[in-house]
């Protein structure tokens, strides 16, 4: 019983449930669909929340990685004719590689220059997908066939629920390992860390690669889902976006990541009818949060109810 | 387990509620008394240039057709989504004008990009589609359920060739820029270029950002026998390029696209551009035209009440989506009824339809339905358009 109550089992099964009944309020064919984005967009921030929230090292390229498996999976399907999950499988391993190599010298970074080192490194990833169009078809974007056996909207609607369950049980299972404590030992101070016996470059790396390919998997699903890629999934607007998830959610918080996917999903569609005021209100909404709510949505609740539990 | 853990729990299942509550407060099943007209455009960021006129078009001549009693004696109502430049943002709104707000008509898509990216939904869910972009692909194979107004680059070319042709020049060279326009315009002119027994002697690119194109055209100029040369792009490279051309003494006659059909072109050229001929659409040149031409009312009547709602000269973006209202609402009228199979068989036996961005004859085999009489071939003289005739 106890068990039911920890995040890991507890909160899973919340997850489970509400995405097991939601299809029943769900009336029409564009509310699915902002379902299903908010399941992408949280699979991404769940894999940037390791990142950023546990190991504490900020990246502003993420956008450039769902880019790369989106445009993996398009290339290799469309012009090469590839099983669609053989190029999914590829682009990942492309994306989880190239991090690798880039991780080391980036991961040396601190701060700022951190911040500065994937933004330049997710520029031109997007730059090279802008103008190499004999490939990618350039800024028009490219068609690409979807999964044959996914015939109707509900069958990705579940695909993608079962993914996001499954990284949201991934995640925690990291966090709550011997790895997630070392990342944490990282985030609250590197030399502490390194004096303990933590090796924090090759776990900085590790987590680095597998948020890469979290983001890759992501868009290569999305590729195929929608049929259509263009340029701008790779573009720094998405990565900003995707932090801003991760941050609004709460660092350090799984949950806060879905949380924050769902309410950034939703909001500008919400916010829709205000027209011309809908990205004053929008950035108002943000600005509001992180002022009143600076750790977060997921974690400043918590407290709060942490508080009422008490009294 | 800790009362943290346990607070977390209350909170996801509160979220969990405030979602839900969202999602349902969003559905709002009224039934549909009005005609609903539903467009997605790139109303903000870098191609607001396109769907800002396109937006306000729609809406002042939505509230002229509503003040004069609507179509079929129903209301019109337009439904709108700003999509930037974002082919997702642009997917998930067209969902939702189809599934949630079920309009009966969509016109609407500023970039090919955008278009491209909704035409599988468009498709599916079987409901008439005007798009206001430029590409050829948009109907070129012909999709059962997507129409467009604006002239695509193939036309441009065709129509730069054709004046080569009356000049009697064939050895030309191609000047592009490196963004989504320039390049897909040298790939169709490159393409076109056997059929009207053109030789392209030279090609080069420029980036976007470039600020100096001499050592393109100093190559270009020492290639033997060049009689024209052709620039393919838009923004502020051309006149750039048109600019170094002079500089670099070049004598052979300079063509640039429909692109840099804009009163900005000739400011940023300046003298430079004399003697620069171009393709564009008669909107241009409104009171140019000779009273024959069956075009002049409508482009200067377009021309006229653009101006007088919203101040500042109309450019050819706000005609494509003026083309767009006017062929749907017609088709709406033949049909008799909204019905999404009737009307999109009248789109597409739309016939002789003057607009601004020339006569439209649609068939099962076009379905954008202008030729090459819809471009009028100008020449800048004195800092001003004129008509080659």
């Amino acid at each position: 019983m106890d068990k039911l109550k920890s995040p890991r089992t507890g909160g899973l099964l919340i997850l489970m449930a509400i995405i097991a009944v939601l299809p029943a309020f769900l009336d029409n064919a564009f509310q699915v669909e902002i379902a299903i984005l908010i399941f992408f967009n949280a699979i991404v921030c769940i894999g940037l929340n390791l990142l950023i929230g546990y190991a504490g090292q900020i990246s502003l390229g993420h956008g450039a990685f769902v880019g790369l498996g989106a445009y993996g999976s398009a290339i290799l399907t469309a012009h090469q004719g590839w099983d669609p999950l053989l190029s999914m499988v590829a682009a990942a391993t492309f994306t989880g590689v190239l991090c690798f190599v880039i991780a080391r010298p980036i991961l040396k970074l601190k701060g700022h220059y951190l911040a500065m080192a994937t933004l330049g490194m997710g520029i031109i990833i997007s730059i090279v997908i802008n103008t190499e169009d004999q490939l990618t078809g350039g800024p028009d974007g490219m068609y690409v066939d979807g999964l044959s056996f996914m015939t109707s909207q509900i069958h990705w609607y579940w695909l993608i629920g079962a993914v996001l369950v499954f990284s949201v049980w991934a995640s925690l299972n990291l966090i709550h390992s011997p790895i997630g404590r070392a990342l944490r030992a990282v985030h609250g101070s590197e030399v502490a860390a390194e004096v303990v016996g933590v090796d924090t470059t090759q776990y900085k790396v590790l987590i680095f690669v597998v948020s890469g390919v979290f983001a890759s998997v992501v868009g290569s699903l999305g590729v195929y889902y929608s049929n259509f890629v263009t340029p701008d999934i790779a573009g720094f607007f998405h990565s900003i976006e995707l932090v801003v998830m991760v941050v609004f959610g709460g660092m350090a918080s799984t949950f806060g990541a879905v949380v924050g996917a769902a309410i950034l999903t939703i909001l500008p569609q919400v916010l829709t009818f205000l027209h011309d005021f809908e990205h004053l209100v929008f950035g108002l909404i943000l600005m509001l949060t992180m002022i009143f709510l600076p750790k977060g949505l997921v974690p400043t609740l918590a407290d709060l109810f942490k508080k009422g539990d008490k009294s | 387990m800790t009362s943290r853990q346990k607070g977390l729990k209350k909170s996801l299942v509160a979220l969990g509620m405030v979602a839900g509550a969202l999602a349902v407060s969003a559905s709002n099943a009224e039934a549909a008394d009005p005609i609903k007209i539903g467009t997605f455009l790139s109303v903000t960021g870098p191609a607001s240039f396109l769907g800002d006129p396109e937006l306000k078009t729609l809406e002042l001549y939505i509230e002229e057709l509503n003040k004069g009693g609507g179509v079929l004696g129903r209301q019109l109502e337009l439904v709108q989504y700003d999509v930037g430049v974002d082919s997702k943002k642009a997917i998930t709104a067209v969902k939702r004008l189809v599934s949630q707000d079920e309009v009966d008509v969509i016109i609407g898509g500023s970039t090919s990009g955008a278009t491209m990216a909704v035409v599988p939904i468009v498709e599916k869910a079987e409901v008439p589609f005007i798009s206001l972009a430029g590409a050829v692909a948009i109907v070129e194979p012909v999709k059962k359920w997507v129409f467009k107004t604006p002239h695509t680059d193939k036309m441009a070319c065709g129509k730069i060739f054709e004046d080569l042709q009356s000049r009697g020049l064939t050895t030309i060279a191609l000047i592009s820029g490196t963004g989504g326009f320039g390049k897909s315009m040298q790939g169709q002119c490159t393409k076109l270029a056997p059929a009207y027994k053109i030789n392209i002697a030279a090609s080069e690119s420029y980036g976007p950002k470039d600020t100096d194109m001499t050592a393109q055209l100093t190559k270009i100029k020492g290639v033997d026998g060049i009689q024209a040369v052709v620039n393919t792009g838009f923004g502020q490279g051309p006149a750039i390029v048109t600019k170094n051309y002079r500089q670099l003494g070049m004598t052979a006659p300079l063509y640039q696209s429909h692109g840099v059909a804009s009163k900005k072109f000739i400011e940023l050229a300046g003298d430079a551009a004399e003697g620069v001929r171009l393709p564009a659409a008669a909107l241009l040149v409104a009171d140019m035209l000779p009273d024959s031409d069956p075009q002049k009312p409508v482009v200067q009547g377009y021309s006229a009440a653009y101006s007088d709602a919203y101040g500042g000269s109309v450019s050819t973006f706000g005609g494509h989506a003026y083309d767009g209202l006017q062929i749907a609402v017609a088709a709406m009228v033949r049909a008799g009824s909204t019905d999404k199979e009737a009307v999109r068989n009248e789109i597409e036996k739309t016939s002789g339809y003057i607009g601004t961005g020339g006569v439209v004859n649609m068939s099962e085999k076009d379905h954008l339905g202008l030729d090459l009489s819809a471009f009028k071939m100008l020449e800048i003289k004195d800092g001003d358009w004129s008509i080659v005739r």
